[in-house]
């Protein structure tokens, strides 16, 4: 007992002189109405946590990482295999910044859903859309931070896009790699972006975010016909809160805990069995021998890459990510009011699904790059035997030729080989002997011309070979208008 | 200490009135809501004149020592990339057998004490005749991967987008928007020397020479550089 009144007595010193429990404490058990004290409301505070966990975590990490481009990399060797629970620090972060980003997107795309957004929270949503640009930010200068080659073929990425700007094209690369390479200067540059600017920023703006909803409170659960207006929306929120008020804590917090609490077990859980991320070999530009791809949230951006046309891809890059966050920014102020449950915004739930499903397709196609020609296939990816049988030396030559002249790198056979060009399995179905030597030696249709790199005699096997791949005997292709020339030849002859 | 209002802003007449609530007033508030004419508002006057001065003051101490501050974050942009760079040989001319294209790598001139492996740089010398070469960067037009020479099917390919440029430089298909960047050169004696510098981009490329390329070229054949 008396040690319960001692330290009782304890914190009241402490808070008579401090004066901040109390105040906490008020805002933290401010009533919520009831209907939000929901599973779909816990988005939030679990990206809070994260960013607090990527913050210790970070910090431990700089107690060993060493920020220069001689050293980098090595001191990241350091941490995996030296340091103890090095590697389990590395995996935590790394699989925490993941987290962090599918959390945030998952909030946002909530937020959006539930009609969140409108008024009065306009303002706490442009702040959102302000920290997913941060995250985001967080995400691609830690990847920096793994200076290995993966990383510096990403800052060549950014440096070339940023290099499309008009007329400040080369400032801004030089501004970003802070000198006319990438090198110690980019590095030091992206470790004070990423350690210092940025966080700095996510904290402010989270502080500013997070001030703004328990100045609003957190916002009712939506339904079909409680319509959003400047004029009534405060006092309805109001007179909700005082019918069905709970205390945010405990009632209503304790799923944001638990949530909180399963997505950090989730982490630990991933970086303990998956590992930490790379690093992959050392950033040294000479080793071209490599497939460099960014991390799995920017895995989109590389997929669109390979898609847009060459002369529309720069005013693209430039262009559309702008109008993309302005329409992001001005979303609230255009649709401040109206409707929020989710069954009467038909175009908004068409809009998120459209978005998640694009970003899905172009993140799965970001994964296995059908685009990139297969560099190695031409050596290891083999001509299946039964293409081969029965065929003239001529067409077993030209089979030859077809493995030789790297064809294989972007055309597969049998199942193997690249795809950035069609499969050849079945070219002479589709096309005749004429189309395929003028396709050959002339190229088009994004196939380079092979006219300079063809002996005479190469194309004449080559194309022989080609001439048998129709699948399971299909039936050549056919020039539609060769029967109707011949006639004509016929006729005239006769 | 502001506490959050439980109940919104609605609770009390407007935001502003909620949040300030019943709590003294600030000065700010205390100057707009007394205008009293007394003795103190005279005195009033002068302090706030006098806080508006400090206010100009510090705006032009703050100006004073923003300028250099930016000075030194626009530092590297301010760098012309056509004065940077300097001359790199790249070894005797009979390492590169006429016809044929082969990797070299170099420093780079301007790499300083901390830059490590990352200034280590590859370049594809191409020579053509006795006397003729081309020396592409392995940089890719189209986002910077590097390419990669493929002598049976004479095409330089890129791992990234599937970029693919023929023996000369020029864009065969794929996403890039030109040819490859050439650095360029001279012969000082027998050995092959480039001009480098800047990692070549659409904006800082390795030779302004080969800006106005067509989009698709077909290349004519060439009957002296078949090897």
């Amino acid at each position: 007992m008396s040690l319960k009144r001692g330290s009782l007595a304890f914190y009241d010193w402490i808070e008579r002189r401090l004066g901040l429990f109390k105040p906490m404490w008020t805002a933290a058990s401010h009533p919520t109405p009831a209907n939000n004290a929901s599973w779909w409301y816990v988005f939030g505070s679990a990206a809070t946590v994260l960013l607090l966990f990527q913050v210790v975590t970070g910090i431990l990490l700089a107690f060993v990482y060493s920020p220069s481009a001689n050293e980098a990399w090595s001191s990241l060797g350091l941490l995996n295999r030296a340091i103890p629970l090095g590697w389990y620090l590395r995996a935590l972060h790394g699989w925490g910044s993941d987290f962090m980003v599918a959390i945030v997107l998952i909030h946002l795309a909530q937020v959006f859903l539930f009609g969140s957004y409108k008024f009065p929270r306009e303002l706490t949503w442009i702040v959102g859309v302000l920290l997913l640009l941060l995250t985001l930010g967080m995400a691609f200068t830690g990847q920096v931070m793994r200076f290995d080659q993966d990383a510096y073929w990403g800052l060549g990425i950014g440096a070339s896009i940023v290099s499309r700007v008009p007329w400040i094209g080369a400032p801004l690369v030089h501004l970003l790699l802070g000198g006319p390479i990438i090198g110690g200067a980019t590095l030091t540059r992206f470790f004070a972006l990423h350690v210092f600017i940025l966080p700095g920023l996510l904290l402010l703006g989270v502080g500013v975010h997070i001030w703004m909803t328990l100045y609003h409170g957190v916002s009712d659960w939506p339904m079909p016909g409680r319509i959003v207006r400047k004029s009534t929306y405060e006092r309805e929120y109001h007179e909700l809160t005082e019918k069905t008020g709970i205390p945010f804590v405990p009632d209503a917090a304790w799923k944001d805990a638990v949530f909180a609490a399963a997505i950090i077990l989730a982490v630990m859980a991933c970086a303990f069995f998956f590992g930490p991320f790379g690093p992959t070999g050392t950033p040294d530009p000479t080793i071209i021998q490599t497939v460099p791809k960014p991390d799995f949230f920017f895995l989109w951006i590389y997929a669109l890459l390979a898609f847009l046309p060459p002369a529309i891809e720069t005013p693209f890059m430039l262009v559309v990510p702008v109008l993309v966050i302005a329409a992001m920014l001005v979303l609230p102020l255009v649709a401040s009011e109206g409707e929020r449950h989710w069954a009467r915004r038909p175009i908004a739930v068409l809009s998120l699904a459209v978005i998640a499903v694009t970003l899905a397709i172009f993140t799965h196609l970001g994964t296995y790059t059908p685009w990139s020609p297969i560099m190695d296939a031409w050596s290891s990816a083999p001509i299946p035997p039964a293409l081969l049988h029965n065929r003239t030396p001529l067409e077993r030559q030209g089979a030859l030729v077809l493995e030789d002249k790297q064809c294989r790198n972007c055309h597969s056979i049998g199942g193997s080989g690249g795809q950035r060009g069609p499969a050849l399995d079945t070219v002479a179905s589709r096309m005749t002997q004429d189309e395929i030597i003028h396709q050959v030696l002339q190229g088009g249709g994004n196939m380079p011309a092979y006219g300079n790199a063809l002996s005479p005699a190469e194309t004449a096997a080559l194309v022989h070979f080609l001439t048998t791949l129709r699948g399971n005997d299909v039936a050549p292709a056919i020039d539609a208008s060769r029967k109707v020339t011949n006639t004509d030849h016929g006729i005239k002859t006769q | 200490m502001t506490v959050p209002n439980p109940h919104g802003p609605q609770s009390s007449q407007s935001p502003e009135a909620a949040s300030s609530g019943a709590h003294p007033q600030s000065p700010a508030e205390a100057v707009a809501s007394q205008p009293s004419v007394n003795l103190e508002s005279a005195q009033h006057t002068r302090r706030a004149f006098l806080f508006k001065l400090s206010v100009a003051l510090n705006a032009a101490v703050g100006i004073v020592l923003a300028v250099p501050l930016v000075g030194y974050f626009l530092g590297p942009a301010m760098r012309r990339s056509s004065t940077t760079g300097g001359w790199v040989p790249l070894g005797p001319l009979d390492k590169f057998p006429i016809g044929q294209t082969r990797i070299v790598e170099f420093r780079n001139p301007l790499a300083t004490f901390d830059d490590g492996d990352t200034a280590n740089t590859s370049a594809w010398v191409r020579r053509v005749s006795a006397q003729q070469f081309q020396v592409f960067a392995v940089n890719c037009a189209h986002l910077g991967c590097p390419v990669r020479w493929f002598p049976e099917s004479r095409l330089f390919l890129c791992p990234c987008h599937g970029g693919a440029y023929y023996e000369d430089g020029t864009r065969a298909s794929g996403p890039p928007e030109r040819g490859l960047f050439e650095y360029r050169y001279r012969i000082d004696r027998n050995s092959l020397i480039i001009h480098a510098g800047d990692m070549p981009t659409l904006a800082t490329q390795a030779s302004c020479s080969e800006k106005n390329r067509p989009l698709v070229q077909i290349t004519k054949p060439e009957s002296e550089d078949d090897a």
